[in-house]
């Protein structure tokens, strides 16, 4: 299991979170080939079903990368985003799941380091946690 | 409208854990206006289920629905087949759908995913409250249109009671004393005379404490002869 590449999704925005991931990957900045990046319209639009989804399709660690609160493109959609990203790691929680599987990130496009660390944090926690249910989905 | 809240997860699973086939139904309804067992609802409770399962080794199948209102046989007619083929059914609808498919199934388990609460108003996104008890006989035109039996802890006709300070309720010191907001109500509608008033104890009769209550619309009930028209059509 040790040489295991952990699963991660990243959820990002077009408008900020995705373009601070093409700018993380131009820059040069190191980007773990095993974060799946899923662009969304606005982090707003996320459900916590998506989030779920993913673990249950067998990701071990998930993230949601939106604009900074404040400066988000669609106003208040990372702020919708943090919501339900917390719901979500409520709901683990309850099931019994590790809620640091699921995190929130904010970011502005220019952010070149935003991407590659949140991805970092997760593959971090991902290693440490290891697959849900110890085995491959 | 009715307002419930999804019981804990982990009080579900255990529910359900002798079972290997697990339908769970929601509804359109009520419950998915106050975001507990619409089709969002069920669709993440199923995902959590399995994520669980798969932590704990275990293995189980779940499929989620959603019918219009399950409180209605017709709609629950529609996905009999899911609901028979399964070893449970678990009701992410209020009570009364968990009762309805209960009772067109009574052989097969159907069980409760939420815990039905409230009759209720949405008061902003994401907060409702409890504003009626169904005591059957109302009388908020005498108390400006604000329910004293639900809203005031003591359920008083002639309040407010000594206990009311500062426009809050001595029994949760939170939440508004029914009476402050009804004595503004009536004043400013120009009826304070109302709050003088005695009002008589309640005829609680119609209350629920006789045991279930029917309400009956003759004109609307079916006689003999069209029902048995409507068998055979259906
Ligand atoms: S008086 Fe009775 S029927 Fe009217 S709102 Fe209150 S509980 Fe409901
Ligand atoms: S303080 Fe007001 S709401 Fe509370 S019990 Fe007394 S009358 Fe009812």
């Amino acid at each position: 299991m040790t040489d295991r590449r952990p699963k991660i999704v990243g959820f990002c925005c077009e408008k900020h979170g995705a373009d601070a991931a093409v700018l993380a990957a131009r820059s040069g900045k190191h980007i773990d080939a095993s974060v799946r990046l899923v662009q969304v319209p606005c982090t707003g639009r996320i459900d916590g079903i998506h989030l779920l989804s993913a673990l249950e399709e067998g990701a071990d660690a998930v993230f949601v990368l939106g604009c900074l609160e404040k400066n988000c493109y669609y106003d208040t959609g990372s702020i919708e985003g943090r919501k339900r990203v917390g719901y979500v790691k409520q709901v683990l929680a309850e099931a019994g799941i590790e809620k640091e599987r699921v995190e929130m990130f904010n970011a502005a496009s220019t952010n070149a380091w935003a991407f590659p660390e949140a991805a970092a944090k997760m593959v971090e926690v991902a290693k440490r946690l290891g697959p849900i249910g110890g085995g491959e989905k | 409208m009715i307002v419930a809240k999804r019981k804990p997860l982990g009080e579900i699973a255990e529910m359900l854990a002798s079972y290997k086939k697990v339908t769970v139904i929601g509804c359109r309804s009520c419950v998915a206006i106050c975001l507990a067992g619409g089709e969002k609802e069920v669709k993440m409770l199923v995902s959590a289920l399995k994520i669980r399962n798969r932590k704990e080794g275990k293995r189980q199948d779940f499929e989620g629905l959603v019918v219009e209102r399950q409180c209605e046989k017709e709609w629950v007619k529609e996905v009999e087949d899911k609901i028979l083929g399964s070893d449970i059914t678990l009701s992410m609808a209020c009570s009364l759908g968990a009762q309805t498919i209960g009772d067109m199934y009574p052989k097969h388990l159907t069980f409760p995913g939420l815990n039905t609460g409230i009759f209720g108003v949405p008061e902003e996104q994401g907060v409702w409250s409890e504003k009626c008890v169904g005591c059957g006989d109302c009388i908020i035109h005498t108390t400006g249109g604000i329910c004293p039996i639900s809203r005031c802890a003591k359920s008083m006709l002639n309040g407010p009671c000594g206990g009311s300070a500062d426009r809050k309720c001595e029994v949760n010191l939170e939440v508004e004393c029914a009476w402050a907001a009804i004595y503004d109500r009536l004043k400013l509608q120009n009826r304070l005379d109302l709050i003088e008033r005695i009002t008589p104890a309640k005829d609680w009769s119609t209350s629920h404490s006789g045991g279930r209550r029917v309400f009956v619309r003759e004109d609307a009930k079916l006689t003999q002869h069209q029902k048995k028209g409507k068998e055979v059509v259906l």
